[in-house]
């Protein structure tokens, strides 16, 4: 059996490309599935034809994909639009390149549902609790959120302190789709969707693509920008407690702390190492969990933690330093994962952590998934 | 009772149905192994624990406790846009599993987790009552 471990450093990221972000009623999800692509092709100095790997999220249909971009790959898979795929289908891909299933595989995600007005709730998700009235994921945060409150005495103007950091980190994105400056009162005042919730803790909901190109390490070398490497990643699905989607009780917390420190080990880091942090940020409270499992600070005391500015590309822990799903797309999970490459490349302007060397990306959620990119 | 109710209905299908009656009838009730004893809900097509497909329904106290509840302010179904805000609480029942269900009436102005509640019954059409909780 091979040591997972001994992926360290084999596998590396060597383009990235995403469209601009906004609503697109005009374009199609493979129209704009090609424009990352292409960015991405561009990015890395590949010609396209080299592509023999090839992942879609949330892409309606990969043959399709593969067609509009002339591809015949030796290796595809189709992953779902759910969050949790972003940081799955990277590790698949990782998969794929070690054992050679492929030598350069593309990973493209579209999601146009802003044009498509999906509303994440109601018929678009029925479930056994809709009598109840209970649906969508924000709600299933809404209820975590109080526990947290109701557990160690976490406050709304605490969880204000993640939503308004990451506004001002996309402030410094000019790319980002919101940038109007926010206050810790503007989000208490900000109208109730399902409280404790309201509508600065909720994700953006915009079209886009994101496309992203790996390779191996050995490969990596030959190709235009400096390589940027997956040292490190953990995962742990946690299906048991499923009866209500996008809610557990624990908030992940083990699952987090799992997949967090598989992560740290396999990359040989730790958490002063890392420059900044990628966190998937659905809503708002998952940046709290996702802290407290990953043990950046201790159980129930992130509320603390994200007090005076600490997730600000100047503060203590950067923290999505393109504005996140909160404030600059809603990539579920890619743009951040395009941002960690970008960061470690010294191409981020005004957003730029200084002398950024390692980054750190965790999605928690029922798949939870943690990786560590280090500069090449 | 309400003929013209128009907020989601249950789906009744060959795993809920005996759930749904049991409602009808005013008692809740959960999925219960009959080889390894697990409770559970929602109901699964074979036990969680042991695979067994020999399951039944148990009847269950009624009673919980409130582990978390939340305020919808916003109407994902056209039939709720004249209740707005209403309540949904998350309530774990004595015997193990949780339930997403209502307060019975307004939130009360104590809420707070580990609240003891009780189950009780709202025929909200001819063929449909559904839980709800009110303090104990």
């Amino acid at each position: 059996m091979n040591d997972i471990k001994s992926l360290k450093n084999r596998i590396a990221v060597v383009g990235v490309g995403n469209t601009r972000y906004g609503s697109f009623p005009d374009v199609s999800d493979y129209g704009l599935g090609a424009q990352a692509f292409k960015a991405a092709i561009a990015d890395c100095g590949l010609d396209k034809n080299q592509i023999d790997g090839l992942v879609c999220c949330r892409v309606p249909y990969y043959a399709r994909m593969g067609e509009v971009l002339g591809l015949n790959p030796a290796w595809t898979i189709a992953l779902p639009g759910h969050g949790r795929m972003s940081g799955m289908s990277i590790i698949e891909a990782m998969l794929a390149l070690e054992t050679g299933a492929a030598k350069y595989v593309a990973l493209i995600y579209t999601n146009i549902g802003r044009s498509r007005r999906m509303s994440y709730g109601g018929e678009d998700s029925a479930s056994i609790w809709d009598p109840w009235g209970f649906t969508s994921p924000g709600a299933a945060h809404a209820l975590m959120f109080r526990m947290h409150m109701e557990r160690y005495g976490t406050t709304t103007r605490q969880l204000a302190e993640v939503s308004v950091a990451i506004r001002g980190n996309a402030m410094l994105n000019p790319d980002a789709v919101m940038k109007k400056p926010i206050t810790i009162d503007d989000h208490e005042a900000a109208r109730r969707i399902v409280e404790p919730l309201g509508l600065l803790d909720y994700c953006l909901v915009n079209d886009g693509a994101v496309c992203m190109i790996m390779t191996t390490a050995d490969r990596a070398r030959d190709l235009a920008k400096p390589p940027v490497l997956i040292s490190g990643f953990g995962a742990r699905d946690g299906f048991e407690r499923s009866s209500i989607s996008n809610f557990d009780a624990d908030f992940w917390f083990s699952e987090v702390r799992e997949a967090g420190t598989q992560a740290f080990q396999m990359a040989g880091v730790g958490h002063d190492d890392v420059d900044a942090f990628m966190c998937y940020d659905n809503f708002s409270p998952t940046v709290l969990f996702s802290l407290e499992g990953l043990g950046y600070c201790e159980r129930g005391e992130s509320g603390a933690f994200v007090e005076g500015g600490t997730l600000g590309v100047h503060g203590r822990l950067p923290t999505n330093t393109d504005g996140g799903h909160l404030s600059n797309s809603y990539m579920q999970g890619w743009a951040l994962n395009i941002e960690a490459v970008r960061q470690l490349r010294g191409e981020c302007g005004a957003r730029q952590v200084p002398d950024c060397e390692v980054v750190h990306y965790v999605a928690a959620t029922p798949c939870t998934r943690s990786i560590i990119y280090t500069k090449g | 009772m309400n003929v013209t109710y128009t907020k989601p209905l249950p789906v009744v299908d060959s795993l809920t149905k005996q759930y749904w009656e049991n409602a009808r009838s005013h008692r809740l009730s959960v999925q219960r192994c009959r080889d390894c004893g697990d409770r559970h809900f929602p109901p699964c097509d074979v036990c969680p624990k042991c695979l067994s497909d020999d399951q039944d329904w148990e009847v269950v106290s009624g009673r919980g406790t409130l582990l978390s509840w939340v305020r919808f302010h916003r109407a994902y179904w056209d039939g709720y846009r004249g209740e707005l805000p209403y309540d949904v609480c998350l309530v774990k029942l004595d015997e193990g599993p949780l339930v997403l269900s209502n307060f019975s009436g307004n939130a009360p102005e104590n809420a707070r987790m580990g609240m003891p509640l009780r189950a009780v019954f709202d025929d909200v059409t001819e063929q449909v009552s559904l839980v709800r909780f009110a303090p104990e």
